[in-house]
């Protein structure tokens, strides 16, 4: 691991997880990151020459369906677990100026 | 006798001669739950009214069907058309489910009682049922005690006797752990067995659908219920599922029990080893070979683990943003409404994971954290493909502890973490695992739990040798003073 875990920016890392942090939030996880991250540093002593990474434990690729029409859930209902909507669609806020 | 004690099989004989009528059981969990749960807050949502209607239902039936008038609660996390599905977080408060998971159908075909929804550690993140938005759940063996997690709702009310089964989720120890911790059988099944479809997905690449049941007979036949290809699940994996009952009997004779070194350790805890010990002896007794085995990376499975599956799931709760589901924190614009209604609806080890996540698949780290971890996956697999040249089944302890005290542990994450060190290797490999009782601390009594390791797909190995070592210990016969 090359990087310093001292210079964890947690501000950036909320912003990409789209995560409104407090002070005190940011404080504690910037400490409690930097301990994690310490930790897994462990890492770094194994020997991966060669070895090819592991996605999931199935030897299982391009699975796909046939191309059909079948009946969906209703929209209604699903639209009634939206936080807001009108008119069959999800309410926004307004994202291009 | 009250019902409620009885197990599946029990309860299953009694139907079918007529001794019992459906609404009689489920009317006796109910009864149970209204009696006991106030104490263990196992249940996060009950409906006594459904539950009964679902059982006259199938009281008009020929009631021959496996699970035909048995009440099965569900952990917070699957989806029951109808009913609410929080994974036990406020950015999910409200949410009612528009579809069945494909468990729930299987669950439904076969003539269970769907009886209600049990508590959580918050989108199954945690190994204590602490993380839980809506409150703590208690162990039934001692109500100051954590029942484990993440499933510890559907554990407690399985040995609290507020449940004839239920169904968990396993990502890297919520079934076993909490079944260890509580005195019930958990079973994580082979990552690919049972669909994942209506799961609410927390690291894709290891949760598995897993019963939890009073006895390993009863776990073979839940098992057999929900498992089966799903197109639905494009990781489920397209063979015929085996009647898991056929082979319980066959006994542990030739049988070759897999000892790993790794996994008897300084600071394990003393009457923990003492029980596992023990019952590698008695396997030994009853005819299994005992062999040593090794798989040398085991010290790396808790740091390869809680990248992976922090990576995976900062991708998968990216979903919950406040526009198609569950709470939302109106802010300035769009970005400041997901920030606002993350930061308001996560509780904080739910954030803490979404952090290290994002952090380990961020630019200038993904090839140093995550893509290593990957790597070092890959080698405990082949510990386990080499260990399992040696061996048929593993035995190992389940957790190194009992269960410990509620708040004992909330303030230190990485101690919390290390709960799993013996569980999640097995779902890294992909591999099956069991646990079952096999013993009891003394002071205080609480429950030692056994933990059998699987190739992919030897569900009927573990379950036969689960099933002759219970059979030949009084554990499962022991009762919490509820």
């Amino acid at each position: 691991m090359a990087e310093d875990p001292n210079r964890i920016d947690i501000e950036h890392v909320a912003h990409l997880a789209r995560l409104e942090l407090t002070d005190a939030e940011k404080t504690k996880f910037a400490a409690q990151l930097k301990d994690m991250l310490a930790y897994v540093a462990k890492l770094g002593n194994v020997d991966v020459t060669g070895v090819e990474p592991t996605a999931h434990a199935v030897p299982l690729t391009n699975v796909l369906r046939p191309d059909e029409a079948r009946p969906s859930i209703d929209p209604a209902l699903i639209l009634n677990n939206a936080p807001e909507s009108a008119r069959g669609l999800f309410i926004m806020p307004k994202i291009v100026e | 006798m009250s019902l409620h004690t009885l197990t599946i099989s029990e309860l299953r004989a009694k139907l079918r001669c007529g001794d019992v009528s459906a609404r009689q059981i489920t009317q006796a969990l109910l009864d149970r739950i209204q009696a006991v749960d106030s104490q263990l807050q196992a249940y996060l949502w009950l409906n006594p009214d459904d539950a009964l209607a679902q059982a006259d239902a199938i009281d008009r039936t020929s009631k021959t069907q496996p699970l035909a008038g048995i009440p099965i609660a569900i952990k917070d996390v699957l989806n029951v058309t109808g009913q609410p599905c929080t994974c036990a977080s406020k950015i999910l408060r409200g949410h009612t489910s528009v579809y069945d998971a494909t468990v729930i159908r299987h669950l439904r075909a076969a003539g269970a009682i769907l009886l209600g929804r049990t508590n959580m550690d918050e989108f199954a993140m945690g190994s204590s049922t602490e993380n839980s938005s809506w409150g703590v759940t208690r162990n039934p063996w001692d109500l100051e005690r954590i029942p484990g997690g993440s499933s510890g709702g559907s554990a407690a009310a399985v040995a609290g006797h507020a449940a004839i089964a239920a169904l968990g989720s396993d990502t890297g120890g919520s079934i076993r752990q909490p079944a260890a911790l509580t005195g019930c059988v958990g079973l994580k099944p082979t990552y690919g067995l049972v669909s994942r479809f209506g799961l609410v997905a927390f690291a894709s690449s290891l949760d598995q659908v897993g019963p939890f049941t009073k006895t390993v007979a009863d776990a073979a036949l839940l098992l057999g219920v929900i498992a089966g290809h799903d197109p639905l699940d494009s990781t489920s994996v397209p063979q015929a599922v085996p009647d898991y009952r056929e082979q319980l009997r066959a006994g542990v004779k030739g049988l070759r029990i897999g000892l790993p070194k790794e996994y008897f350790i300084a600071g394990m805890n003393r009457e923990v080893e003492a029980a596992v010990r023990a019952a590698i002896q008695q396997l030994a007794s009853l005819g299994a070979e005992v062999v040593e085995i090794s798989l040398p990376h085991t010290d790396y499975a808790v740091a390869v683990y809680y990248l992976i599956a922090t990576a995976e799931a900062s991708a998968n709760l990216a979903r919950f943003d406040g526009v198609r589901y569950g709470a939302r924190v109106r802010g300035a614009d769009v970005l400041d409404t997901y920030g606002k209604t993350r930061g308001a609806g996560f509780g904080p080890e739910v954030k803490r994971r979404i952090i290290l996540g994002t952090y380990a698949l961020s630019a200038g780290y993904y090839d140093a954290y995550y893509l290593r971890a990957q790597k070092v996956r890959t080698l405990i697999r082949r510990d386990f493909e080499q260990a399992f040249q040696k061996c048929d089944v593993i035995v190992a302890p389940t957790s190194p502890t009992p269960a410990f005290k509620i708040g004992e542990r909330v303030d230190d994450p990485l101690q919390m973490y290390l709960c799993d060190i013996f569980t999640i290797s097995v779902n890294l490999a992909g591999n099956c695992g069991l646990s079952l009782p096999c013993g009891f601390t003394t002071q205080p009594k609480l429950p030692i739990g056994l933990q059998l390791i699987g190739k992919a797909f030897a569900e009927p190995t573990l379950l036969r040798v689960a099933h002759a070592y219970e059979q030949a210990t009084p554990w499962h016969t022991e009762r919490p003073a509820l």
